[in-house]
């Protein structure tokens, strides 16, 4: 098992590797730059900066010297946002999108979940149609939706809740950015899970077990739940590398000081280097977790060894 | 530790915690600003949401009052020399440092040869190319010390021009124009502008900047006005989502925010009434021409589109009338100057459009050769909903417009590089309250002038404003000159003028409406 990360790990390197050249010149060939602007510069202004970035260099030679830095550790100065470096706004930013996406996830599959169990033990009745049509419109009615409606219901008619803004953390700034987070995940968690446990019942090794006379409780949460839970395991792992890097709807809505924002401001905006942080960390959060995937996989199903 | 001592310290924390309460609450601004800054440097800023930041932060040689009118800043009093090019200013004698170090005529010269210095990459160095040698120092062709700027003694600044510059004032109300510390700078280096390192020397101090959640600027107490500042803190919101500022502002989260979702504009008026504040703005929205291709390089076929424009219907129908309509380059607002509108402004369009005929017929236009015409945008919902009009109101005369949308970068890259259009949407903002500022950017060697225009006429005009310095009136009247020959050339095609659009809660006291839309912090009250 130990070996078996270890080689996953290291084939990480070669990967990360090709992301990052990839978006490094893919990022180079979109048009314009981070000092085109609607006041446009002065020649001499617009190479002093450059110079001062040393965009000036040739393109190799910045990729060499960027592939340098990342090596060290060093993401560079943000080109938009000089006061901040990359890493800097990522030590601000990551750990709130994190916890918001944490929270999301957590919701998402506890509460998923369950829905999902008690449509598939109650097929084609009245909770199966509640929860296949919660699931629907959960997954059809769009973040941008969700997130006003409820600054409106909860913020400004009933005042219960702050309408934006993080607010240093505070729990009740966070309700509506992790609900609104959670609630598509809701909708995809039961489906799954309500799937897969109709498989899982019509298994026969279930119909052994209410055979040899197990609670209906033993054979659903013991025997049952334990090969249903695959697919919900494999989703998820794409998932929270999505949900805990941050997204920039919900964080713009809300106001939130996540780093969600910054993959799509950053690129709209030319910002290299910040473009290339998120590129890496999003990269790393993927593989990290679908590592975690199979490893959870060998845990659950013994079918699955790793040597 | 033991049960008593244990009570003993709880009991003196509830004292020492009951006692530190405040008197009363402390007076916090919340204020809304369109977007984060970029930087907190001074010389490193361009954007207007900075601006209101920096303003709070520093003071220069002169400011801005309520109203945006020019008032003493770090400079008591100055003089400028018979010919118009020596300027002397006075610092205040009790002028400070946040840390409580005097102000000097040293740092200034230090600030200005940074911000001319090509080694700091500053935006804005061009804006002060008036100054002897600026262009030189910016351009690497001399060294920072030869820059027009000395100190006579520690409270006396001298700047010498290249020539007179009768908006020289204007210009240094810019915030690229503040002192920076060079002592923190040496000992911070980059972090010089983070909170607890940074020293200014305005009415506040920088407390906390958590990025995309808030600035926290405290009243500075060794600010010389100190007197005068109400307000105890100002916390500065960054509002890049309009709606939902908009929700915040009535949920009482924020105090004002300076921009709105101009879509929603009628229906924002009938809710908040008078604290929706709308009023002109030193801003012109417009088209670049490309000029210098055929078959654009026809002054004729350029008005005959111009012509065919309702300026009414974008304004009304597509702006809510948060813009206003365009006849000259220059907008309204700028004293003593009459903006040189197009001959064509006052009369009907049914008018205009019998003009534009005539000239589509001449020159030989019609069903049989289309004119073919493509507007370039840069991403923003009104941006496309002005070029669908136009491709509209344009449509039934046989112009065939095509739109291409791109974003921001793209496109003002695209445009930097000279690269292939038709029309382009631009817009520019007044860096300060002068013509200059709007004319400068269609001569022929400036960076911004992405219609190509190349006209000798109005280069020579602008040279001779420029050389009639010394007399503002004569300076104005060939100001005005050189932007009649703009407009009827149609180096640029103005549409709109913005205007401001803030959202003000009827708590603040102080706030004024004015054309620069500048509101400095220490005037106002909550």
């Amino acid at each position: 098992m130990a070996r078996y990360v270890l080689r996953r790990l290291l084939t990480a390197i070669p990967t990360l590797f090709l992301i990052v050249t990839l978006s490094f010149f893919l990022l180079r060939v979109a048009p314009g730059g981070p000092f085109s602007q609607e006041r446009g510069l002065s020649a001499e202004v617009k190479a002093n900066l450059e110079r001062v970035y040393q965009l000036d260099a040739p393109l190799w030679r910045q990729y060499l010297n960027y592939l340098a830095d990342l090596l060290h550790g060093n993401f560079g100065p943000s080109y938009n946002l000089p006061d901040f470096t990359v890493a800097d706004l990522f030590r601000v930013g990551l750990p709130v999108s994190m916890q918001l996406g944490a929270s999301a996830l957590l919701l998402a599959l506890i509460i998923g979940s369950i829905l999902g169990i008690l449509a598939a033990l109650r097929q084609n009745r009245g909770v199966d149609y509640g929860v296949v049509a919660l699931a629907t419109a959960g997954s059809t009615i769009p973040t941008f939706v969700i997130a006003p409606l409820y600054q409106l219901v909860f913020a400004l008619t009933l005042a219960w809740v702050p309408v934006a803004g993080w607010g240093g953390g505070a729990l009740v700034n966070k309700i509506g950015p992790v609900l609104t987070l959670a609630l598509p995940q809701i909708a995809i968690v039961a489906r799954l899970m309500r799937g897969a446990m109709i498989e899982a019942l019509r298994a026969n090794h279930i119909r052994t077990a209410r055979a040899l006379g197990l609670t209906s409780f033993s054979v659903v949460v013991k025997h049952a739940l334990r090969g249903a839970v695959l697919p919900i395991i494999s989703y998820a792992g794409p998932a929270a590398a999505a949900l805990l890097t941050g997204s920039v709807v919900v964080e713009t809505v809300f106001a939130i000081p996540g780093v969600g924002r910054y993959f799509v401001d950053a690129a709209l905006n030319r910002d290299y280097t910040l473009v290339m942080g998120t590129v890496v960390v999003i990269a790393v959060f993927v593989i990290v977790f679908n590592l975690l995937v199979d490893l959870a996989y060998a845990l659950v199903d013994p079918r699955v060894r790793y040597e | 530790m033991n049960r008593s001592r244990f009570r003993s310290t709880l009991l003196a924390s509830i004292l020492l915690a009951a006692f530190s309460l405040p008197a009363a609450a402390d007076m916090v601004y919340n204020r809304g600003n369109s977007a984060d800054p970029e930087s907190l440097d001074p010389h490193k800023t361009s954007t207007v949401y900075e601006a209101h930041i920096l303003r709070d932060l520093f003071e220069g040689l002169v400011m801005q009052d309520a109203t945006a009118n020019l008032i003493p800043g770090a400079a008591a009093s100055w003089t400028v020399s018979p010919d118009g090019t020596v300027y002397t200013f006075k610092l205040r004698p009790d002028a400070t440092w946040s840390n409580g170090e005097p102000l000097t005529a040293e740092d200034f010269v230090y600030s200005l040869r940074r911000l001319e210095d090509p080694a700091t990459g500053a935006e804005y160095a061009s804006m002060l190319y008036v100054i002897k040698n600026g262009e030189e120092v910016n351009t690497g062709k001399a060294k920072p010390e030869t820059l027009g700027v000395r100190a006579v003694d520690p409270k006396t600044l001298e700047i010498t021009l290249k020539s007179p510059t009768p908006y020289f004032l204007e210009v240094l109300t810019h915030q690229a124009t503040y002192p920076v510390s060079k002592a923190s700078i040496e000992k911070f280096g980059a972090e010089w502008i983070k909170p607890g390192n940074l020293v200014s020397n305005g009415a506040f101090t920088l407390s906390e900047f958590v990025p995309n959640d808030h600035i926290k600027l405290s009243k500075n107490p060794k600010f010389h006005d100190a007197a005068s500042v109400k307000l105890d803190a100002v916390n500065y919101i960054p509002t890049e989502d309009r709606s939902t500022a908009i929700k915040r502002y009535e949920a009482g989260e924020l105090d004002s925010n300076d921009d709105l979702p101009t879509e929603q504009l009628a229906d924002l008026k009938k809710k908040f009434g008078d604290q929706v504040k709308i009023g002109p703005y030193l801003g012109t929205y417009y088209y670049a021409i490309k000029t210098d291709k055929a078959p654009w390089t026809n002054p004729k076929l350029r008005r005959a589109v111009s012509l065919l424009i309702d300026r009414d219907f974008l304004a009304e129908k597509v702006w809510q009338n948060s813009m206003l309509p365009a006849y000259s380059m220059v907008p309204p607002g700028i004293d003593g100057y009459t903006p040189a509108e197009a001959d064509y402004a006052k009369t009907s369009q049914i008018d205009r459009e019998d003009e534009a005929k005539k000239i589509l017929d001449e020159l030989g236009y019609g069903p049989n050769k289309p004119l073919k015409l493509e507007i370039r945008y840069n991403t923003s919902e009104n941006h496309k909903n002005t070029a669908v009009a136009i491709q509209e109101q344009l449509k039934p005369f046989g112009i065939e417009v095509t739109l291409v949308n791109t974003d921001t970068k793209t496109h003002y890259g695209h445009l930097e590089q000279k690269g292939d259009f038709d029309f382009a949407r631009a817009g520019w903002i007044a860096d300060y309250k002068d013509p200059e500022s709007f004319l400068g950017i269609s001569r022929k060697a400036s960076g911004n002038n992405y219609s190509s225009f190349n006209d000798l006429a109005f280069d020579k005009l602008m040279d001779e404003a420029a050389a009639a310095g010394g007399d503002p009136a004569a300076r104005m009247k060939k100001l005005a000159e050189a932007e009649k020959e703009l407009i009827d050339q149609l180096g640029n095609l103005p549409l709109l003028y913005y205007s401001y659009h803030d959202i003000v809660s009827p708590k603040l006291k102080g706030w004024q409406a004015n054309v620069m839309d500048v509101h400095p912090s220490r005037f106002i009250s909550k």
